[in-house]
């Protein structure tokens, strides 16, 4: 167990290199930053001579280089953008994104769960087929219309949620939430449950494909036959055994979730990670760009790591094969 | 919200109650795509940097909503009759700063000379600067190097902070991107202005709130007691959050949706030019263009192929179809505000495609030739549009333009590299007058002049009488050599000017806000339309 613990951190930190490795010899192609940071009326001299100042002349590895061993002590230096240190701003930007993601996984996975079941039980229903034509909309429209559509709907027309930002926050510590406010609560519907409609369809279709597999299979067909209460069938039987895929594919969407609900963020003017970086890469401030790739990497190598101990939970197999000594 | 609102409104009138003005609170939401960059008035020189500047803080002098300079901090201004190299300027007495400091000289002097430190981007405008001094304390001169007629033009964005209240909080140093810490100036603000700083959230929100010691307060037409500055970078979100009815204003309002907002019930729209012509630059400096199939020479080179491409662009199709009517056809580098404009000049060149296609016939290339049209894609109304349209366009005399549309940050270091063969550029005159055209956009390419002269095209003779522009204090003389000047730049066909572009302000219907030509609308002089 310790073991597997160090070879994942090995492979975290050898999957972050990689990734601010990659996305270092990638900036130069986003454009030239002094271009955002100067007005128009500087001169060529003064270009230049930022340019040289800023470190922006040497050769990529240099670059690299220094921006690892400055990472290394702490320093992720300050945003061309905004002169504000680079840590300080995405600490600021942390929770929104964590609240926005975390509740809308949660909003898939419980509702999701619970039409795959009832979709898969009631599978020549009414409601089962409205509900997986429906999911069909989930699926193929695009996360921005989603948003706009909600907007216009709940925002323009009917005036009851705001169309843009967190609302009111209160501060615990260093963490900030806008669960704890009528304006902050009203706030997240809208941003929830457009990052959460694509996942949870995902979810829904997932549950509802595997519980149909399950409930074909011989020790079900054994269960009901030994009479076993139809309930006690679906929920301690079958919809455990569909767990093991609906467990990884939530947890790699609740990476990428955190790592990229960029576009929902964007819509909603969510004051999170996801808008930082879009706003980062639209002025080239390469270390906002370069800090943030780096924490996505990390996130996704974390829930990795996630899934892999709740996998060891769901499935005994699984278990004892780690448990056991070195293959 | 609405307690706080109200508290704030008891405030105020207990504060106000002896005065005649409104006492109801009133809260300007004001939304915009892009947040200032930084608080720290020295730092960004760019639009909206300045845009929130003006709020808090104040110039020595300013331009009114329609260009018009006036006094802000300073009162009067002249160049010493005994000496052309010195400007003095009275300043404004009883001003106060939100901390209760009395402004004087020293705020002055301590503020132009922090403008000029090496980390600021405003000293630009101060490259002509030797020294700044106090006479008294409610007059300043500044030393120029060699006179400088147009000095006073160069600091309308110039803001005065507070000498005491920087060396208080380590403030006297401009924000430097290479320290590694924040400045304190860069979330916190002491100004003149009239309103006062509540809070700062970059990105988020920005709160201001009326100051009640404004010198000027008497000559304030609205009854604004609180700003909250929004930025919303999606377009889409923008609109949306002004037809909801939770922003009052949204200052960059998308092309596509202006007719539709105007027809939008609690809505009202606003348009008008912009100090920003755009236009096309040719490069008539390399002997071979880079993406001509035309080798061994350069087709640019050739004035009738200029001419012919100026020929070519039908402006009116451009304003009508790409602009949907926000914008005026011009003919020249320069806006009706600036010093040297004449109609004359802004007459667009006459579309006729068969002359075009007989002048390039003429140049020796009765096929055309082939070149990359380089564009923005994120920085004027509609610009890929107007490139797509100027492409089919010179297709109709034979020039098979390829377009390559990209972000700012790619295409304008790309100009002053002098990278490009054919691109779009516009260029807004913050001074009002000519020499900042002529000197970014004609004269030869130095590492001081020039900076946006990706043509090539130089001039030596040309240069020097760009150059005596500086110099020369009789303004009469100074403006018949800025008419020479243009006959001959005109005459070049460097450049074909397409128009001035509009923007567009989008408002709830008990706001009036109009466009202001710098697009720094300043809230002050908005006057109030509440019955």
């Amino acid at each position: 167990m310790i073991a597997y613990l160090l070879r994942s951190l090995v492979q975290a930190a050898l999957v972050m290199l990689a990734v601010a490795f990659i996305a270092f010899s990638m900036f130069r192609f986003v454009g030239d930053p002094i271009a955002s940071i100067v007005g128009q009326d500087a001169t060529l001299k003064d270009r230049q001579e930022l340019s040289r100042a800023l470190g922006l002349d040497d050769p990529m590895p240099v670059q690299f280089a220094r921006f690892l061993a400055n990472a290394a002590q702490g320093d992720l230096g300050l945003s061309y953008r905004q002169g504000r240190p680079v840590a300080a701003l995405l600490g600021e930007r942390l929770p929104a994104t964590i609240e926005l993601a975390l509740l809308s996984a949660l909003l898939a996975l419980v509702v999701g769960l619970t039409l795959g079941v009832y979709t898969a039980i009631r599978r020549n229903g009414l409601l089962a087929n409205v509900i997986m034509s429906a999911s069909l909309v989930g699926v193929s429209l695009p996360t921005f219309l989603i948003g706009i559509g909600l907007i216009y709907i709940f925002s323009v027309e009917l005036r009851w949620l705001p169309s843009f930002g967190r609302g009111d926050v209160v501060r615990l510590g260093w963490w900030t939430t806008g669960l704890l406010t009528e304006s902050g609560r009203k706030s997240l519907v809208m941003p929830v449950v457009t990052l959460a409609f694509f996942q949870l369809t995902l979810i829904m279709r997932l549950v509802r494909s595997e519980m149909l597999e399950v409930m074909r299979t011989e020790y079900v067909r054994f269960a009901r036959a030994r009479g076993i209460p139809d309930r006690v069938i679906h929920f301690r039987h079958a919809l455990r055994n569909t767990m093991v895929p609906v467990v990884t594919i939530t947890g790699l969407q609740l990476g990428s979730v955190i790592a990229f609900a960029i576009v929902t963020e964007t819509v909603f003017n969510w004051p999170g990670l996801g808008a930082l970086f879009v706003q980062s890469v639209q002025v080239v401030d390469v270390p906002v760009m370069a800090a943030y790739l780096m924490f996505v990497g990390l996130v996704f190598v974390v829930v990795n790591l996630l899934t892999d101990l709740v996998y060891l939970m769901l499935d005994p197999r699984l278990r004892s094969a780690s448990a056991a000594p070195a293959r | 919200m609405s307690t706080k609102r109200f508290a704030l409104a008891a405030l105020l009138a207990g504060a106000t109650f002896l005065t005649a003005v409104s006492v109801e609170a009133r809260t300007l939401r004001w939304a915009r795509s892009q947040d200032a960059t930084t608080l720290d008035p020295h730092s960004g020189n760019t639009g909206p940097n300045h845009v929130m500047g003006h709020n808090i803080y104040e110039p020595l002098v300013l331009r009114a909503f329609d260009g018009k300079l006036q006094g802000a901090l300073a009162t009067e201004w002249r160049v010493l009759p005994d000496d052309p190299s010195t400007w003095e300027f009275k300043l404004r007495p009883n001003v106060k700063f939100h901390n209760g400091n009395a402004f004087t000289a020293d705020d002055v002097v301590f503020s132009l000379k922090r403008a000029m430190q090496p980390a600021a981007d405003m000293k630009s405008l101060l490259v002509s600067v030797e020294d700044v001094t106090k006479v008294d304390d409610l007059t300043v001169r500044i030393k120029t190097k060699g006179p400088n007629a147009l000095l006073v033009n160069n600091l309308t964005n110039m803001f005065i902070m507070d000498k005491e209240w920087s060396e208080q909080n380590n403030a006297t140093q401009v924000q430097d991107l290479k320290s590694k810490t924040e400045n304190f100036a860069t979330r916190n603000a002491m100004g003149t202005g009239p309103f006062q700083l509540v809070s700062r959230e970059p990105d988020q929100r920005t709160v201001m709130r009326r100051f009640e010691n404004y010198w000027g307060r008497d000559a304030v037409q609205n009854d604004i007691t609180e700003i909250v500055y929004r930025p919303i970078p999606e377009a889409a979100t923008r609109v949306a959050a002004l037809l909801s009815g939770e922003v009052d204003w949204v200052q960059d309002l998308p092309p596509q949706d202006i007719e539709r907002l105007r027809t939008a019930q609690g809505v009202r729209v606003n348009t008008g030019p912009e100090n920003r012509p755009i236009f096309l630059g040719m490069n008539v400096g390399v002997p071979e263009l880079r993406s001509s199939d035309v080798k061994g020479k350069n087709p640019f080179a050739d004035v009738r192929v200029r001419q012919a491409v100026n020929g070519a662009i039908n402006r009116d199709a451009i304003q009508r179809v790409v602009m949907r009517g926000q914008s005026q056809p011009a003919g020249m580098i320069a806006s009706p505000l600036v010093n040297g404009y004449t109609k004359e000049l802004d007459t667009p060149p006459k579309y006729d495609v068969a002359a075009a296609r007989k002048m390039i016939a003429d140049a020796g290339y009765p096929n055309g030739f082939s070149t990359t049209l380089h564009c923005t894609n994120d920085r004027y109304v509609n610009d890929e549009g107007i490139c797509q349209a100027v492409v089919g366009m010179l297709g109709q005399i034979g020039i098979k333009a390829t377009l390559v549309a990209q972000s700012l940050r790619v295409h304008f270091p790309a100009i002053q590299r002098g990278e490009y063969d054919f691109y779009l550029l516009g260029w807004g005159i913050p001074t009002f007058d000519s020499h900042y055209v002529f000197n970014d956009l004609y004269r030869t390419k130095t590492s001081s002049a020039g900076t946006w002269n990706g043509t090539g095209f130089s001039d030596p003779e040309l240069d020097k009488k760009i150059d005596s522009l500086n110099s020369e204090v009789d303004l009469a003389k100074r403006n018949a050599t800025i008419a020479e000047i243009w006959k001959q730049v005109q005459a070049s066909n460097v450049y074909a000017p397409i128009h001035n572009q509009f923007i567009a302000y989008g408002m709830r219907s008990d706001f009036d806000i109009p466009v202001d030509v710098e697009n720094t609308p300043k809230v002050r002089f908005i006057e109030s339309r509440r019955s």
